[in-house]
């Protein structure tokens, strides 16, 4: 629950600044040569997507543009903008469907001019950009799909990079929590929203299970349509199979509503519930969601991010401008605009010179750089794909305030797989070559 | 065995559900020939303004958790009561004696801009007030643990079937009403004030869909686009119990709630299938729906 009453005057503030960046867009669009490092920022403003994903991640953008412009961030980071260079924030609304968002792409590179772009929560906006990226030669950094097919797609991916991680790592360390916490757990069940996101999230951990906890079996699984919001039914027919474990890729109100009707219902005390994208609603859970889920951020992002200067300075950053902590679509946003820095000034170019494309995309394929979540390795797909390790811990709500206990980390090469491997495939041979500490 | 009774009570729950967001649906297009489409936009403001006066009530501790079972449907009401007479004499009134199809673009067209609206005054952040939700606790029937306040429901949707009915069938405000329905012009050459009555209607179906909003507030969390989601299943239920049909609307809710129950608990790759396919089998012999009734076409 929150104040709403303290809420109202933030949401319209964000609804006119929203408003105020649109129009700036379409003022702006003759103002390419103003010698500004222009940067396109595409996430949901509108629609299901934008409290849990979109606003938090704009608000990131938001809160690191102005910063960087100010040179205020920690070192490595301290230098202003953008090599030198004043940094400026087109933000758009990624609500439309695959086909708007590739006009809209389109219309970010040739009328609004940007050196770059960041953006695109949904996996389908993902893989519609990724080719027409590479046909107008643009640097551009998916900051949170999660499809593995984002380059398995599009193998030879000059200038696509992602800075998060694929939906794969979420489910193998999800299992992997399992076994390394409740090892003895027998009766699975799991319900996903029934498009491609629930069920390849659903693939992957009931292929995971079968390895890593073999005595394992998948009692109910349920798809209710996205959206749908009253799992009465559904929560029934996990409740009468008994499950130890139910599983959810849920997020956003769908998430919240299942929490809240489970809870209710006493279905996550007799189970565990375990929600891989569990963090995004980990500020409004408060009493009603019970202690002991398992929950994660599909990364170390958000509450799972470790207390690093850049970390710190980030949270403090975040919660002096929007008075909340930031959830992982903020960190991962803030991963994927440091990401850009690190490539432009890591190019090779003179100071305040604005690096080309190529340059950008030579600047960060297969390098390290320092982030909010900690060190990124950009070790896949070819030097265009993160990878980092995966945290899970268990919520704890105590005396009006929460926090994640029991927490367990697993490195990158724990639960992803080796370059070239598919998810699938590596899963199915048993994690061949995982390093798990 | 367990499974049977949780397809009926699941069944029971969702029908009732079903029965509070298609009955103002019902109602307009009964008396008023109009196809509702914004219908969905008045459950979602309903649930909205739910939502904020009940995590008001309880972010500031007031009083005691009853008081916020009153909140909920007076929030509806008075959200109801003042969207339904704004777009009622502000909008609808100079569009009366349209085509049906003219109405539906019009009504979607308010879908769009109520949708927008309530951004700007809500935002897109969830809102919450599971407290009603919660408060009425939960009963064991075997492994199956339902909510109170479900069951609640079950009996709130067959207690206000019941009261639509009776206004109908046993007031003098019904008969007119039903005059209306029956014949427009007759109704109107008798002296009846079907002005008035198109408002009193479409403020009805106006509380009715903030109502069934405001009572699901407490189990969901509020977040834009819920009222595009239960549109299209109001319209499923309404077109299988026959446009303009409170008795139909019941029915064609029981069908769907208990079909989709069963698909739940014994075929849940059919879940999605099962509401249209339910519809698309009602239509095929019945295509004014179970309890419509067909009527020849004024030329």
């Amino acid at each position: 629950m929150k104040n709403n009453k303290a809420t109202f005057s933030k949401y319209l503030v964000s609804g006119v600044t929203a408003l105020a960046l649109t129009a700036g867009m379409a003022s702006g669009a003759s103002a390419a040569e103003n010698g500004k490092f222009r940067v396109g920022i595409v996430t949901f403003l509108s629609g299901a997507a934008a409290g849990p994903f979109g606003v938090p991640s704009a608000n990131a953008a938001k809160v690191l543009v102005e910063a960087l412009n100010k040179g205020e961030l920690p070192a490595p980071y301290d230098k202003m903008g953008i090599n030198g260079v004043e940094i400026e924030a087109v933000i758009i609304d990624e609500a439309g469907g695959a086909t708007k968002q590739v006009e809209e792409y389109r219309n970010l590179v040739q009328r609004q001019k940007v050196d770059a772009v960041i953006g695109y929560v949904s996996s389908g906006d993902c893989l519609a950009i990724a080719p027409v990226a590479e046909e107008l030669k643009t640097f551009t950094i998916a900051y949170d799909c999660g499809t593995p097919r984002l380059f398995a797609d599009n193998a030879d991916a000059q200038y696509m990079f992602r800075t998060g991680l694929d939906a794969s790592v979420d489910n193998i360390g999800a299992v992997r929590y399992l076994a390394a916490t409740r090892p003895d757990v027998t009766r699975l069940s799991g319900i996903q929203q029934n498009y491609s996101w629930g069920q390849d999230s659903w693939a992957d951990f009931t292929a995971a299970a079968a390895k890593l906890l073999p005595e394992s079996e998948i009692v109910e699984e349920q798809f209710p349509k996205i959206y749908q919001g009253q799992y009465g039914a559904e929560i029934s027919a996990l409740s009468v199979k008994r499950p130890e474990i139910v599983h959810s890729s849920f997020w956003g109100g769908d998430m919240e509503a299942l929490v809240l009707q489970a809870n209710a219902r006493g279905l996550l005390e007799d189970a565990t519930g375990l929600l891989t994208c569990g963090e995004a609603s980990f500020a409004t859970y408060k009493d009603q969601a019970p202690n002991g889920m398992i929950i994660g951020a599909r990364g170390p992002f958000g509450a799972f991010a470790p207390d690093n200067a850049l970390n710190t300075w980030f949270k403090g950053a975040y919660t002096a401008a929007y008075d909340l902590d930031p959830v992982y679509p903020a960190t991962k946003m803030a991963q994927a605009i440091l990401g850009l820095k690190f490539a432009a000034e890591n190019a090779g170019v003179a100071d305040k010179e604005i690096p080309t494309a190529e340059q950008l995309a030579s600047g960060i394929k297969g390098a390290t750089f320092e982030s909010v979540s900690g060190t990124v390795e950009m070790a896949r797909a070819n030097g265009h794909q993160a990878m980092q390790g995966i945290t899970y811990g268990e919520y704890h709500y105590e005396d009006g305030e929460a926090s994640i206990v029991n927490k367990v980390s697993f490195s990158g090469e724990c639960v992803t797989p080796p370059e070239g491997v598919s998810a699938a495939e590596w899963i199915a041979e048993g994690f061949p070559g995982a390093q798990c500490n | 065995m367990t499974s049977l009774l949780a397809v009926l009570i699941d069944g029971s729950i969702y029908a009732s559900w079903l029965f509070l967001v298609a009955a103002g649906l019902t109602v307009i297009y009964g008396v008023m020939r109009i196809l509702n489409m914004a219908h969905g936009s008045f459950y979602a403001i309903g649930a909205y303004s739910a939502a904020s006066l009940v995590g008001w009530y309880f972010n500031n501790g007031i009083g005691p958790a009853w008081i916020s079972y009153l909140l909920l449907v007076g929030a509806a009401l008075v959200a109801g009561l003042i969207v339904g007479v704004i777009v009622e004499r502000g909008l609808l009134r100079l569009m009366y004696g349209r085509d049906e199809i003219l109405m539906v673009i019009i009504t979607y067209a308010l879908l769009l801009i109520l949708e927008d609206t309530m951004k700007i005054v809500w935002g897109v952040s969830p809102y919450f007030a599971y407290q009603p939700y919660t408060e009425l606790g939960r009963t064991a029937f075997g492994l199956l643990k339902v909510s109170n306040y479900d069951l609640a429901l079950v009996g709130v949707s067959a207690v206000l079937g019941l009261g639509l009915w009776a206004w109908l069938e046993r007031t003098n405000q019904g008969k007119v009403l039903r005059a209306v329905i029956h014949d427009r012009e007759i109704a109107v050459a008798m002296g009846v004030n079907v002005r008035l009555m198109f408002t009193i209607t479409f403020v009805l179906g106006t509380t009715l869909g903030a109502l069934a909003g405001a009572l699901t507030a407490p189990a969901i969390s509020v977040v834009p686009g819920i009222g595009i989601e239960v549109i299209v299943l109001a319209f499923a239920v309404v077109v299988i119990g026959g446009l303009g049909s409170i008795g139909g609307a019941a029915v064609g809710a029981l069908l769907v709630g208990l079909s989709r129950a069963a698909a739940v608990h014994y075929a849940p790759e059919f879940e999605l299938f099962v509401i249209y396919g339910v519809m698309s089998l009602v239509l095929a012999f019945r295509p004014e729906g179970l309890f419509g009734r067909t009527m020849a076409r004024k030329i």
